[in-house]
């Protein structure tokens, strides 16, 4: 098989990867692959997964990877950042186990400014646990504990806004989506720079699609992104 | 601030002796979030971190978060540590099991407190179950019980030795009254400093997972954890045996209360009672060997201890089919036990 458009941080034996076909997760990691292949970082760093989704993604690079609980990933890439600031470290995270298990992790360590990069799949849903909904889910939206869409008075989680508003603008703060790889990868450059640089806190919120729980195909997936990228504004929210 | 009182002597409470120890055990980094009665080793910490730039400290979100913090630093080669009671030792729970899942070398002081829930804020022997079997897991965890200030010092060292040995989460379980007691302690002892290493940044490529897909391979992973823990435990498992040749009343006792039980037995001696104590050092694994051996004489056990039997539990289980004699409880949960208590005790007993 060619596999030369692969990242060279890709770990081979394990591809294909163990995500569903039309996953969000795997363009996003092959973006944050061609980064760090851009960046040759990929001695210098450590990738932190959550569990959720991400935890496919445990042996996906040739890259120092830990797997922690759900909502965790961030004080464990900030331990490692504090024990090893030469580390390059990278936190990567679901919608629910950065806003809801995990937010108080989040916005603490966006808050101290700790110079760790977080990269969180915005997908509207729990995707591991078969579709509940998520601290993102969309009025109306459908999903296995919103059925009929009720229960989904409350208003959509908007990550990235928020912690630029608690850090006042230090942190880089943006959100990119999978419907425009392009500037994703630009976002994940700039909040992987920001680290290197020196400047702290940097946070990328990725909108993404889940095909399986969304139960879309590929007409109605490009669909309900458009939608969501009318719900949560893509673009750089705040960086200093 | 310590009072020099002879040569190498100081003065110090439990919580500042145990950030000594720590220290001189090497460690570098401490993350933490305040609670009755181990808050002044946070604050301990902290002002040693604020004179000496090697020292790491960070006062988190939540114990969940120092938990999960210590991993991040032992996972890059530090020796970090934490220190939290309670309701802090439930939240300590969700990162210790990782640590157990991953074998990583954690130390953690627990200074035990009424329960259940808030409870009361200095004293108890109630965290016992909870320090060794917290957690989604089998309880693959190195518990240490001081009874002495100079058992703070000597196990706190022991404690990350034994962590980055044996690479299982390690605890010292002491009590507020521990922490808080002024007294003197002996700092001769040149520990060995059990050296430190990286889990990733280490020349190799670290894929590091707790979770699995397939149920045997969480099985085969799991079974090399029993082995390396019942391999180690008779290095590691530790006891006191006192006056016990000839004792026909046998009191088992730990940490504090195991101090109170040995004056009641010399106290007693002095009055012609046949009566010893046995005191496991380690909880886990714990002395069971010792344990059986202890009560082979025996006419009557007492077990004594500030929780509603925790540890008669452990003792209990290890004495299941070895012996028929009595078994005596003196259990005061989340309250003192003086010697006189273990007197009248003994005495009622022996009539
Ligand atoms: C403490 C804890 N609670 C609940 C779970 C179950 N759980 C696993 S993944 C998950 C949600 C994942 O959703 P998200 O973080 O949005 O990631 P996604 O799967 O959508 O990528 C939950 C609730 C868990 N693993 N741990
Ligand atoms: S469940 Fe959804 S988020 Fe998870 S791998 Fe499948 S498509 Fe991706």
């Amino acid at each position: 098989m060619k596999t030369s458009n692969f990242p060279k941080c890709y770990k081979k034996e394990t591809k294909p990867n163990k995500f569903c076909p039309g996953c969000g997760h795997s363009l996003t990691l092959k973006t944050l692959g061609q980064v760090i292949d851009g960046f040759e970082i990929s001695k210098k760093m450590v990738f932190g997964i959550d569990i959720g989704c991400s935890l496919l993604a445990w042996d996906f690079f040739d890259i120092d990877t830990v797997q922690t609980h759900h909502g965790r990933v961030v004080p464990v890439i900030k331990g490692i950042k504090m024990a090893s600031p030469k580390t390059v470290a990278i936190a990567y995270m679901g919608d629910g186990g950065g806003y809801a298990i995990g937010l108080q992790s989040l916005l603490h360590s966006a808050k101290r400014n700790d110079p760790i990069t977080v990269i969180l799949v915005n997908n509207t849903l729990y995707g591991m646990t078969g579709g509940q909904k998520a601290p993102t889910t969309m009025k109306g939206e459908v999903t296995s504990s919103t059925p009929g869409g009720v229960f989904t008075d409350d208003e959509p989680f908007m990550g990235p806004e928020l912690i630029n508003h608690i850090t006042k603008g230090k942190a880089y703060t943006a959100r990119a989506s999978v419907g425009n790889l392009f500037d994703l990868k630009r976002k994940i450059q700039e909040a992987i720079m920001y680290q290197i640089n020196g400047k702290g806190f940097a946070f990328v919120e990725v909108l993404s699609m889940c095909p399986l729980n969304w139960k879309t195909d590929v007409k109605n997936t490009i669909e309900f992104l458009d939608k969501m990228e009318k719900v949560f504004p893509v673009g750089v929210i705040g960086k200093s | 601030m310590a009072v020099k009182v002879k040569a190498k002597k100081y003065l110090l409470t439990g919580n500042e002796i145990i950030v000594q120890a720590a220290l001189d055990a090497g460690a570098e980094m401490f993350c933490g979030y305040p609670i009755t009665p181990t808050t002044e080793i946070l604050t301990g910490w902290a002002e040693k971190a604020a004179k000496d730039k090697n020292l790491l400290f960070l006062q988190t979100e939540d114990e969940t978060s120092a938990g999960f913090t210590v991993i991040g630093g032992v996972l890059a080669g530090k020796k970090a540590w934490t220190a939290t009671a309670g309701p802090g030792n439930i939240l300590m729970q969700d990162p210790m099991s990782m640590a157990e899942a991953m074998r990583l070398p954690t130390v953690c002081y627990i200074g035990q407190r009424g329960g259940p829930s808030t409870g009361t804020v200095i004293y108890s022997q109630q965290e016992v179950t909870l320090t060794r079997f917290g957690g989604n897991g089998e309880g693959m965890r190195i518990v240490y019980s001081p009874s002495t200030l100079q058992e703070l010092y000597d196990l706190t060292i022991k404690a990350f030795e034994a962590a980055w040995k044996y690479r299982f989460p390690t605890f010292v379980l002491g009590d507020g009254y521990l922490g808080k007691t002024l007294g003197d302690v002996d700092f001769h002892k040149k520990p060995k400093n059990y050296a430190s290493y990286p889990f990733v940044q280490n020349g190799e490529i670290n894929n590091l997972r707790n979770t699995f897909s397939i149920e045997e391979e969480l099985y085969d992973n799991l079974k090399d954890h029993f082995k390396d823990f019942t391999e180690m435990s008779k290095d590691v498992s530790e006891c006191e045996e006192f006056m016990l040749k000839d004792a026909q009343t046998v009191v088992f006792a730990h940490g504090v209360v195991g101090s109170a039980t040995k004056m009641a037995v010399r106290e007693l001696r002095e009055e012609g009672y046949r009566v010893g104590l046995f005191r496991p050092i380690t909880l886990s694994p714990f002395p069971s060997k010792e344990t059986i051996r202890a009560v082979k004489r025996a006419k009557r056990i007492v077990i004594a201890e500030s929780s509603y039997g925790q540890f008669g539990r452990i003792v209990r289980e290890v004495l299941y089919g070895v012996t028929d004699i009595p078994v005596h409880r003196l259990y005061r949960p989340a309250v003192g036990i003086m010697p006189e208590d273990i007197v009248e005790k003994v005495k009622n007993i022996s009539k």
